[in-house]
């Protein structure tokens, strides 16, 4: 096979891999923790692109450089969202089963919120701005620069939160509380709080995800939706509550997606959900779930 | 059983209330606009969808978020079939074939618990969708189909006769043998089959079921659309609707579900006409506050507010 | 005649054996005993025998006939009923309900409504639970739910009933309370295997005592004979 196209597949497939994998990480975070199976985390994708969309066509902000806005601010309104919102159901509901069926349904009530909102704010047409968009040449294939940076970025972030999960005290914790909620809180995890950031983290890695997003493609208020099936499907392929797997499903199914990409392009989203159904039926459990 | 000296009245009041209504159903599109017409014709839809994924999912606590998928087949059966076929045939085939896919997803899903069962149910339907799509665009070259047209009151009459059909079988299912076996698999799926409950088979037959009057629902509905598509036909909106309804309403039974459905699609038709640009965020907020607020329902508030009332004359 | 019994009946979890190869049979009319600490399997050898999973290799046999791998609805259906160590009642539902349950899908025979219902009436006058009929199931006190379990079991009229650690958690009034119980229920023809870890309720009552360890039968005889077993009183003791 020509060695072009391999290194196009490939790196192509790795920048999308590494968008995914962040979104993936941040829902892992939130179903694997909080666990809340939250429907509306393509919405905190597209917050966070519009966020870095409206910085710089607003502003002339440097969208890498509006990541230090748009992050935190994405963070805060996933924690406060947690708080008010997830806590509450928390509390309330009889059961995990239970708990788990509500929040699900209530991020899918906060999706229609948080999609209209900025629809109402937008509008539905497609936005888009240029940004590093000259095209580099690496080993002879070509990209576009942005897309590099983006990856880059990706890495960074992740390597970086990968860092924080295994060797800070909180990130351990958090790793603790996927695993076994009770035991971390008698080693005195301070649930609650961990919970809310944790709900905001995820928030935050699908804003970052977004951010870099909008340096690539074109937006609108409704392109959250099929990132967060993509996502759904990372996880489970890394296992339920396994944040370090997600990381790896999403670079699984960025590989993936390039290559049907090339033999047949309306056919990605469909090979993805195929997947999907096998993996649920044959090993629920994920490639890396016990 | 030990009550039946209490429910008697209370089961013939049901009745007679059950028999003016149906007096009534009837006899509207005499009297009321079409506009009328085609709202009830909305509502009986919704109390199709709502009843129907309540009569499987109510019980043994396994959330199905497929009904888009059963509904979406009857839909586009009728489509395919309708200028063939006559209507009452193609009815049947909505339902029956949404009945045998179901029994289909059934046996392979078996295995599926909570979470896992739900997003199963959910990634089949969009499956559904994107390949129905895709299958327009490659294949078919033309995304979407027209439908045969039927006149508005006999989609309204045949709607009315699924309404009533769904709840019949609803009332049976939950009143029998049958109905004790699905709650005790929602209470504990182990001890029930240790107590000589096929749980699979009963699992299986009872979606199965559920899913014939989706199935029939959306064959009848697609008549009165006359244009549909895969995003239409299968819109997840039809998945998470009936789930909404069922716990505004009361899960619990078969009138919280029919006033869930009622209320629910009412709120979103006057939303849409009062607020034609903010009615799809203030429903989100609504439904958002179903979940936090009413997890019982509504029927659910009549147990809080004698609770408070209790509690006042205690005082 | 051997009402149950086990060949070479082996689970493996992944690399670890939970029941490393155990040969055991139960008499009709026998109150058997199966002890061992934690983690022995136990509750997997029941697992095992009421069809909750099926043995990675061995046979079992339920009145001569081979049932392993058999799905639990049905063996409850040719006579075996059991308990479960974390009691999973129908907690919604009455008393008299989840006894009702039990005669209407375990017996094997299509039952009346109301013969059923007289049915669960008499059997929970038998276990004692009758003032409680129309309570829930989630709140009765713990020892009431053993009860329960135990009615809803034997409504589905077996011949042999598994009691997982159905002493656990209750007070020495309970105990004697439930032992007397099991007489009654075993008086009645029933043959009982249970699991215990109160070693005087078991020792008083049984006629045999098994002894696993790591998965594997270490021991086999009557209770004095398992009291004065060296292998068991390491095990208990530790060296």
């Amino acid at each position: 096979m020509d060695v072009t196209l391999l290194l196009d597949m490939v790196i192509g497939g790795l920048i999308m891999g590494g968008l995914y994998a962040l979104i993936a990480v941040g829902l892992s975070l939130q179903y694997g923790v909080a666990r809340v199976l939250n429907v509306s985390h393509g919405e905190f994708i597209m917050l966070g692109a519009f966020a870095t969309y409206s910085l710089y066509t607003l502003f002339g902000i440097n969208p890498l450089l509006s990541l230090v806005i748009s992050g935190p601010l994405v963070l805060m309104i996933g924690f406060v969202i947690h708080m008010t919102l997830f806590q509450r159901l928390r509390s309330s509901s009889k059961s995990m089963a239970a708990f788990e069926g509500n929040s699900l349904l209530a991020a899918f009530g906060l999706l229609f919120i948080i999609q209209n909102a900025a629809l109402l704010v937008y509008g539905p047409d497609i936005k888009g701005y240029s940004y590093l968009d000259n095209t580099v040449n690496l080993f002879e294939a070509l990209f576009a620069a942005n897309r590099l940076v983006a990856l880059l970025f990706a890495v960074v972030i992740g390597v970086t939160f990968y860092l924080f999960l295994v060797r800070t005290r909180l990130g351990k914790g958090i790793r603790a509380a996927a695993q076994d909620m009770n035991t971390a809180q008698l080693m005195g995890v301070n649930i609650r709080r961990v919970l809310g950031l944790c709900f905001g983290l995820g928030a935050l890695m699908a804003g970052i995800a977004g951010s870099l997003m909008s340096m690539i493609f074109e937006i609108t208020p409704q392109m959250g939706l099929p990132y967060t099936i993509i996502a759904i499907i990372a996880v489970v392929l890394g296992g339920l509550g396994n944040i370090l797997g997600s990381l790896v499903g999403g670079l699984i199914l960025g590989l993936i997606g390039n290559i049907v990409m090339y033999i047949h392009p309306g056919l990605s989203l469909i090979a993805y959900y195929i997947l999907f159904l096998l993996l649920l039926l044959v090993k629920p459990t994920g490639i890396l779930g016990k | 059983m030990d009550s039946v000296g209490r429910t008697i009245p209370k089961r013939f009041l049901s009745l007679v209330l059950l028999f003016l209504a149906l007096i009534l159903f009837a006899a509207a599109p005499r009297y009321a606009s079409p506009y009328h017409i085609i709202q009830l014709t909305s509502i009986f839809m919704y109390i199709v969808l709502t009843v129907s994924w309540a009569v499987f999912s109510g019980p043994t606590q396994y959330m199905s978020l497929a009904s888009a998928a059963f509904f979406g087949i009857g839909i586009y059966i009728s489509a395919i079939l309708g200028k063939v076929l006559f209507l009452p045939v193609v009815i049947g085939l909505g339902g029956l074939i949404s009945f045998l896919l179901a029994l289909l997803v059934g046996l392979s899903s078996l295995r599926l618990r909570g979470m896992y069962f739900t997003i199963f149910t959910f990634g089949l339907s969009e499956l559904i969708r994107h390949f129905v799509l895709w299958w327009e665009v490659n294949e078919t070259g033309t995304v979407g189909r027209w439908v045969v047209g039927v006149n508005p009151k006999v989609v309204y009459y045949v709607m009315l006769i699924i309404v009533l059909m769904t709840l019949a079988a609803a009332y049976i299912i939950k009143r029998s043998k049958f109905g004790l076996a699905l709650r005790s698999i929602g209470e504990s799926e182990e001890a029930a089959d240790h107590i000589g409950i096929n749980v699979n088979a009963v699992k299986i037959i009872t979606f199965a079921i559920s899913t014939f009057f989706m199935g029939a629902a959306g064959a009848i509905m697609a008549t009165r659309w006359t244009y549909i598509d895969p995003s239409i036909a299968f819109n997840p909106l039809f998945s998470f609707m009936p789930v909404l309804m069922a716990i505004f309403g009361g899960i619990g039974h078969i009138y919280g579900q029919i006033l869930g459905a009622a209320v629910l699609t009412l709120l979103a038709d006057v939303l849409l006409t009062k607020f034609p640009y903010y009615y799809m965020l203030l429903y989100g907020i609504i439904l958002v506050s179903v979940i936090v607020f009413l997890p019982q329902g509504v029927i659910g508030l009549e147990g809080k507010v004698k609770g408070l009332w209790k509690g006042e004359l205690a005082k | 005649m051997r009402i149950l019994e086990g060949e070479g009946v082996k689970k493996y979890f992944g690399g670890l054996a939970a029941v490393a190869h155990v040969d055991f049979y139960i008499n009709q009319g026998e109150i058997v005993g199966l002890i061992g600490p934690n983690g022995a399997g136990k509750t997997t050898l029941f697992n095992l025998i009421s069809g909750s999973l099926a043995p990675t290799s061995g046979i079992i046999r339920f009145k001569d006939e081979n049932i392993t791998g058999l799905k639990p609805h049905q063996i409850c259906k040719r006579g075996m009923a059991r308990t479960f160590q974390l009691v999973k009642l129908f907690g919604e539902m009455t008393v008299l309900e989840n006894t009702l349950l039990g005669f209407l899908f375990g017996t094997g025979t299509v039952v009346s409504n109301s013969k059923a219902k007289r049915e669960s009436l008499e059997l929970l006058e038998f276990v004692g639970l009758s003032a409680m009929k129309k309570v829930l199931g989630k709140e009765l006190t713990i020892a009431n739910q053993k009860r329960l379990e135990v009615a809803r079991a034997l409504a589905t009229k077996p011949e042999l009933l598994l009691l997982d650690e159905v002493m656990a958690g209750l007070n020495p009034t309970e105990i004697a309370q439930g032992t007397e119980l099991i007489r009654k229920i075993r008086d009645k023809g029933i043959t009982i295997f249970m699991i215990e870890h109160v070693m005087k309720a078991i020792m008083d009552i049984s006629d045999r005592i098994i002894v696993l360890h790591y998965g594997e039968k270490i021991a086999e005889g009557t209770p004095e004979e398992i009291a004065e077993n060296r292998a068991v009183i390491e095990v208990y003791l530790g060296t």
